[in-house]
């Protein structure tokens, strides 16, 4: 096959500088997580140090904003993930008045910069005099995951062969047995991976956060109060160990999805 | 993988969408019920606050029902530079954020379309960013980048561009990777140099991914207060809309103001959106 044009050094040395300006900052906050500890301040390289590792809760507070986090995108996606599955199921399966109006109710949110939504959500909690705290941050954080939980899993239902399920009905599985033994299964890597971005978007959130979190602390808001006198070596701990155990996950899962295509292509 | 969710275009199966209505009701409510509670109620509360009046003895937060749309006069006049800067950058930052990450999503979706292993590999890397907290990576940058250049319109849309090269990359990407090369390939033959090839046949086919990801940009970072919060990149001469909003909100508590400002920002977004979708000839691209 012949190359193709778009001047065959342009890109690839723009994408890499391109790379490096994404990663940077990330090796950054990995090599500060190992930097010796000397008073708060995590600017200076002060020399390299295991300390923050052997003790990650170190710093006052962090590891209950860092739980807090962990809290909030669990309960988060798993209402998110159920109510979105169902909406995306009745979305692409189901012909109904207003059809076009849900989506529209589902996509809006995604259009709408964070901070109105968050301004939104506090007016209302105001107006009903709900106390702020872990509470309404799930709740909003709830809000903008089924969003993102249908847009993902409507993809999966729309590739999905209603043959398949037809072959279960008609090896006489009840509905209820076919959706659970077939619909389901073959839905669930969209699910998954539906609740895995919810969860990374709950835990990275600020901006709604900061409007509705009253005095609650989440790991983000947590970096945000100490931005100002200097963030604890603790906290580039706690977010490398996220960053490496969610990068083990993905290619996990994207090893797995290379080995399935090489066994479909044999087929 | 999750963050490829979106890029990753299912094949669509013919599916005849079946008229079981009270099915589709029973899946649809609770879902449904959650978003008018907590979506489109606080949008009308956001509505009906931003034309609240001061109480009586007007004490900190403090208001009353009203019809004041002297709110929306009052905001605008206030605020209005804060308001055209937030539009200003979030443009600049969506035009340079699209001309670095094209030729990413390019390298990705078309030149190692072949090379699964590589293309694998950097697609990680590309959505990387997501796993790590995006409050930490912007302080990085306070501490990479040159102390006279924080503080700067130039270092807020620095960051502005650095948070959102994922969201420019991905849909970009899913478009290039969906493209028939032959048709590039039918370009070449018929003697189109490089630059015509990509301007009538790549370019165009890609328009999709690129309304995308410029959308997916700009709207959230014309309402981003972080980075140009002054413990971020910014200074106070770089506050953005979203810097108002929030300060109004949670420090002084002129709930009408803020909300004001929240309604203008979502109109202003609104009409920006929709002329620029219908100038990109990309209605039916949506």
């Amino acid at each position: 096959m012949k190359k193709f044009g778009l001047g065959k050094a342009l890109v690839p040395v723009v994408s890499g500088i391109t790379l490096i300006y994404l990663l940077l900052p990330i090796a950054y906050v990995v090599a500060f997580s190992f930097n010796a500890r000397r008073g708060r301040n995590n600017i200076l390289w002060n020399g390299f140090s295991l300390q923050n590792w052997q003790n990650p809760c170190g710093a006052p507070q962090v590891c209950t904003a860092f739980g807090n986090s962990i809290l909030v995108g669990v309960i988060a996606t798993v209402i998110a993930t159920v109510l979105g599955t169902m909406i995306a199921i009745a979305l692409v399966r189901y012909k109904f008045k207003g059809r076009s109006t849900v989506s529209l109710l589902l996509f809006t949110p995604m259009a709408t910069p964070e901070v109105v939504l968050g301004a939104g959500l506090a007016a209302q909690f105001l107006l009903a005099g709900v106390e702020k705290g872990i509470g309404t941050i799930i709740l909003a954080h709830t809000m903008f995951c089924i969003s993102y939980v249908v847009v993902a899993v409507k993809a999966r239902v729309a590739s999905l062969n209603p043959a398949i399920e037809e072959a279960g009905r008609d090896l006489y599985g009840s509905p209820t047995q076919v959706f659970f033994r077939v619909t389901l299964p073959m839905l669930m890597p969209g699910i998954i991976g539906a609740a895995l971005l919810s969860f990374a978007l709950s835990f990275d959130d600020f901006i709604i956060t900061n409007f509705n979190s009253g005095t609650a602390t989440t790991f983000p808001k947590f970096i945000y109060i100490s931005a100002l006198k200097g963030v604890p070596a603790q906290a580039n701990v706690l977010a490398s160990m996220v960053f490496f155990g969610a990068l083990l996950l993905v290619i996990i899962v994207q090893l797995v999805n290379i080995n399935r295509a090489k066994r479909l292509a044999k087929i | 993988m999750a963050f490829t969710a979106f890029s990753q275009s299912a094949k669509v199966v013919d599916q005849a969408p079946k008229s079981k209505s009270w099915i589709a009701l029973i899946l649809l409510a609770p879902g449904i019920a959650y978003m008018l509670l907590f979506f489109v109620a606080p949008f009308i509360q956001l509505a009906i606050t931003s034309l609240q009046a001061p109480a009586e003895g007007h004490g900190i937060g403090q208001y009353v029902a009203g019809l004041e749309f002297i709110n929306y006069w009052d905001a605008i006049q206030q605020y209005w530079p804060q308001l055209v800067r937030s539009f200003i950058y979030a443009v600049i930052a969506t035009i340079i954020g699209l001309l670095i990450s094209y030729p990413l999503a390019y390298l990705l979706g078309v030149t190692l379309r072949n090379r699964a292993m590589l293309q694998g590999i950097l697609l990680i890397l590309v959505v990387a960013p997501f796993f790590i907290s995006m409050l930490l990576r912007t302080l990085a940058w306070k501490s990479i980048l040159p102390v006279e250049f924080i503080g700067t319109d130039g270092s807020v849309i620095f960051g502005l561009i650095y948070n959102f090269i994922p969201f420019m990359v991905l849909p970009m990407f899913a478009s290039l990777q969906a493209l028939d090369l032959r048709l590039v390939e039918a370009g070449t033959d018929l003697y189109a140099s490089p630059v015509t090839v990509f301007r009538k046949v790549t370019l165009p086919l890609s328009m999709p991914g690129v309304v995308s990801g410029t959308l997916l940009s700009f709207i959230p970072m014309s309402g981003d207060f972080v980075v140009a919060s002054r413990s971020f990149l910014g200074s106070t001469d770089t506050a953005m809309i979203g810097n108002v909003i929030e300060s109004n909100f949670l420090q002084t508590q002129n709930y009408p103001m803020a909300a004001s400002l929240s309604i203008i920002l979502m109109l202003a977004i609104l009409i920006i959106v929709a002329t620029y979708v219908r100038r990109s000839g990309a209605e039916d691209l949506l």
